[in-house]
């Protein structure tokens, strides 16, 4: 039977699994919003703004193993995702983006509410479309799902013109693609592996980086096997939190710019680095003319261009990370060798030494509510179970470091793009794939502010996500670094006229909280957790002047941390002693 | 260092911007480009002349190899290789320089492919360089207009670049 271009759409994401969309209507979309409306297998989830549809599309994916999907219309409904589609891009996260365009006459004429949305996207999409003729239709949508999910995944869009959803044709959803021009590595390269295998084997310091490359492989079992195995020491990035256990003995923390004391020195330190699905981001490196001086390095990348691309490395494995830890645990094995037992428990000494340090210390007397003694607290009583987004901002860093998580696709946050405006709709992407979850957002009463809107879906759909705003009245990020770089000039960081964060929650029908002193900081968690069905938003006034350590400056090597002041008191107390 | 990046790319609509946006968005340069269907119309090839570091070559090759409509590239000026490069150029010609343009193009070996009272219009096919000289023994004749197709190329013997 002939179908639509509009019900083929629809059928091909009938197809291909879908259980939830996220998006907005418009008059390119329309015929496909007609589609929608006559069948109930896909759920659509309508947004407030398509920025929000896209990370809430993106959301869903970071927390399943399913690529997340959005719909909006042409020209401005384009525009609005193209920052969700850069968040994804940056963190290679698998979306499939649908947008209407105009009937393929009209494009080129500056018709109404068209946009090139193939030209615009493409430098932040791993792929896009312009579909021109119904028949292809099928075959595209197919290709986009196996392009956004394969290799390093990353957002696809398909631009499809309004009289492409209206002309009929035979509907065929292809079992399998072949594409001349893609084919992803999957397998290490042995001779590599096995030059890895005696490289580690052979350390004296070693240290294990790995990235938001083992979450995306689904390779934290193997990650995690691999490392006690071999008794190693190991630090994750920002994107890779989740993906080794936090609580386990051998994990130093997250390092880089605001890593732990004891991740950053053991990368400067170490002899022989294994870097696992990480790409040596700026932010993560420090200096690079500093990075890991006498380390050899060892780099399992799926995406070849991530290999050598800021930081030379010694052996490069292109490979699924899945596979090859496999193939390199198996390389270990038949080395016959063992690692070097004595020299690793000198080397454990000292990173000991640099844990005793105690990094992440701050002020528990104090009168004010710290913003690390809120995410201490949400970890302690949601037990480390919950899933948590965040913004982008001091409070993203504190819930890093505070918030322990063991399992992987828990922590979702901006990493690459550093998103505000990011956490709220994540979060309801992440609600509807874990219904029954705990679902967190941390975040700042700047970031909130950028998606604020999404507070109405929420309402809509029901989603009880518990909302920790770290409200300190300042872009805080923004304010310490004017503190520590422009001589305390707090130009334009400060937040003025703020909205009473309780009230707005009331009016769009959810719980508000307000809490004030450190004493209450608990109970209102409590209590907050306890409303399963609801939305609550905690809006927690907190310390203005806090600031985040450690901190490794733009510019500086990672054995250069920036300490908090009150610990480096103590490190100073405890040399003297 | 200069080198020719000679890349079989699918011959579809915007596949051209995708490698010429890869060059911008990352900063590196593009010094001529030539682009054309192949035998298999469903097939570009498409040449570029570049310069970098090492390092910046060997991002430029990865970075070209991700694009999805890239189907095999080949970096020509790793083996021994073929450039040519096309070149049509007007000049006046009028009075004793009709006679001494033409013994110029018969050195370089060029074809004078248009002739009017007043100008010639001069094809030279060759290496950049041959052309440049070519072009600047032509600067006392008067050069009406330039017209350059950019480098193509290819490689000797066995080495080859095929789908
Ligand atoms: C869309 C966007 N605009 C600007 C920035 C730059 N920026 C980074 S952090 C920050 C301040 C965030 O303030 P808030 O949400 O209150 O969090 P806090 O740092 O106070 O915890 C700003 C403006 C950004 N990351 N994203």
């Amino acid at each position: 039977m002939e179908l639509t271009g509009a019900e083929i759409l629809v059928r091909c994401l009938q197809d291909e699994g879908v259980e939830y969309i996220f998006g907005y209507p418009g008059g390119a979309a329309l015929h496909i919003y007609d589609a929608l409306y006559k069948q109930e297998k896909v759920k659509h989830i309508l947004a407030r703004h398509e920025q929000g549809a896209t990370h809430a599309a993106d959301g869903y994916a970071r927390s399943t193993t399913k690529p997340g999907v959005a719909l909006v219309t042409s020209g401005p409904g384009v525009t609005n995702t193209v920052t969700g589609i850069a968040t994804a891009y940056m963190d290679s996260i698998p979306l499939v983006v649908i947008s209407g365009q105009v009937s393929t006459a009209l494009i080129g004429n500056d018709a109404f509410q068209e946009v090139d949305t193939v030209g615009i996207t493409r430098p932040c999409v791993k792929h896009n479309f312009l579909v021109k003729d119904v028949k292809d239709l099928a075959a595209t949508i197919k290709k986009a799902f196996y392009i956004a999910q394969t290799g390093r995944p990353g957002p696809v869009l398909v631009d499809v013109p309004k009289d492409v959803t209206a002309q009929r044709c035979e509907y065929v959803y292809p079992k399998e693609v072949q594409m001349r021009s893609y084919h992803p590595v999957v397998k290490g390269h042995p001779g590599q592996i096995k030059r890895a295998a005696e490289m580690l084997l052979g350390a004296k310091r070693p240290m294990i980086y790995s990235g938001g490359g083992v979450i995306a492989s689904e390779a934290s079992r193997e990650l995690t096997e691999f490392t006690r195995a071999l008794g190693f020491p190991i630090t994750n990035t920002l994107m890779g939190l989740g993906a080794y256990p936090a609580t386990d003995p051998l994990f130093v923390g997250m390092l880089g710019m605001h890593g732990t004391y004891e991740a950053n020195m053991a990368m400067h330190d170490c002899d022989v680095l294994l870097a696992v699905g990480a790409r040596f981001d700026d932010r993560v490196t420090g200096e690079v003319k500093q990075f890991c001086p006498d380390a050899r390095i060892i780099h399992i990348d799926i995406d070849p261009s991530s290999i050598s691309k800021n930081v030379r490395v010694d052996v490069p494995i292109v490979g699924d990370v899945k596979n090859v830890l496999s193939d390199l645990s198996k390389a270990m094995k038949a080395a016959k060798k063992e690692p070097d037992k004595q020299a690793l428990s000198v080397w454990w000494k000292r990173i000991d030494g640099w844990r005793k340090f105690d990094c992440l210390g701050f002020d528990r007397a104090s009168s004010l509510i710290k913003p690390q003694y809120v995410l201490e607290t949400l970890y302690r009583l949601t037990k480390g179970e919950a899933f948590v987004t965040s913004d982008v901002g001091q409070h993203q860093m504190w819930a890093a470091q505070f918030y322990k998580f063991d399992k992987p696709r828990r922590w979702i946050n901006s990493g690459g793009l550093g998103t505000m405006g990011f956490g709220l709709p994540a979060a309801m992407g992440v609600q509807f794939a874990h219904p029954k979850d705990t679902v967190v957002c941390v975040t700042g009463e700047a970031s909130i502010q950028m998606c604020i809107q999404e507070l109405s879906t929420c309402r809509q759909y029901d989603l009880p996500i518990k909302i920790v705003n770290l409200n300190n009245r300042y872009m805080g990020m923004v304010r310490q670094w004017q503190e520590f770089f422009y001589e305390s000039r707090y130009s334009h960081s400060y937040m003025d006229a703020l909205p009473d964060f309780q009230k707005l929650a009331e009016a769009y029908g959810h719980v508000g909280m307000r809490i004030e002193k450190p004493a209450d900081v608990e109970g209102a968690l409590i209590e907050c957790l306890k409303l399963k069905d609801r939305l609550v938003f905690m809006d927690f006034i907190t310390d203005q002047n806090e600031n985040v350590y450690p901190m490794v400056a733009a510019g500086k090597g990672h054995h250069e941390m920036h300490v908090s002041p009150s610990q480096a008191r103590a490190m100073e107390d405890r040399e003297l002693a | 260092m200069r080198h020719i990046i000679s890349i079989l790319l699918e011959n579809e609509a915007g596949a051209l911007s995708r490698v010429s946006g890869l060059f911008s968005a990352r900063g590196y340069n593009i010094e001529s480009l030539t682009v054309a269907p192949t035998e298999d119309p469903t097939l570009s090839r498409l040449t570029l002349v570049t310069r970098g570091s090492d390092d910046v070559i060997e991002q430029i090759t990865k970075q070209l190899n991700k694009l999805v409509d890239v189907v095999k590239l080949i970096d020509l000026t790793e083996g021994a290789h073929i450039e040519r490069e096309m070149l049509l150029i007007k000049v006046n010609a009028t009075g004793n320089m009709r006679e001494e343009v033409k013994r110029l193009v018969d050195i370089f070996r060029g074809h004078i492919i248009d002739v009017t009272d007043t100008t010639y219009v001069i094809e030279l096919t060759g290496t950049g360089e041959k052309l440049d000289a070519f072009v600047d023994a032509l600067r006392g004749a008067g050069i009406i207009e330039v017209v350059r197709s950019g480098v193509s190329g290819i490689a000797r013997g066995e080495r080859s670049l095929r789908a």
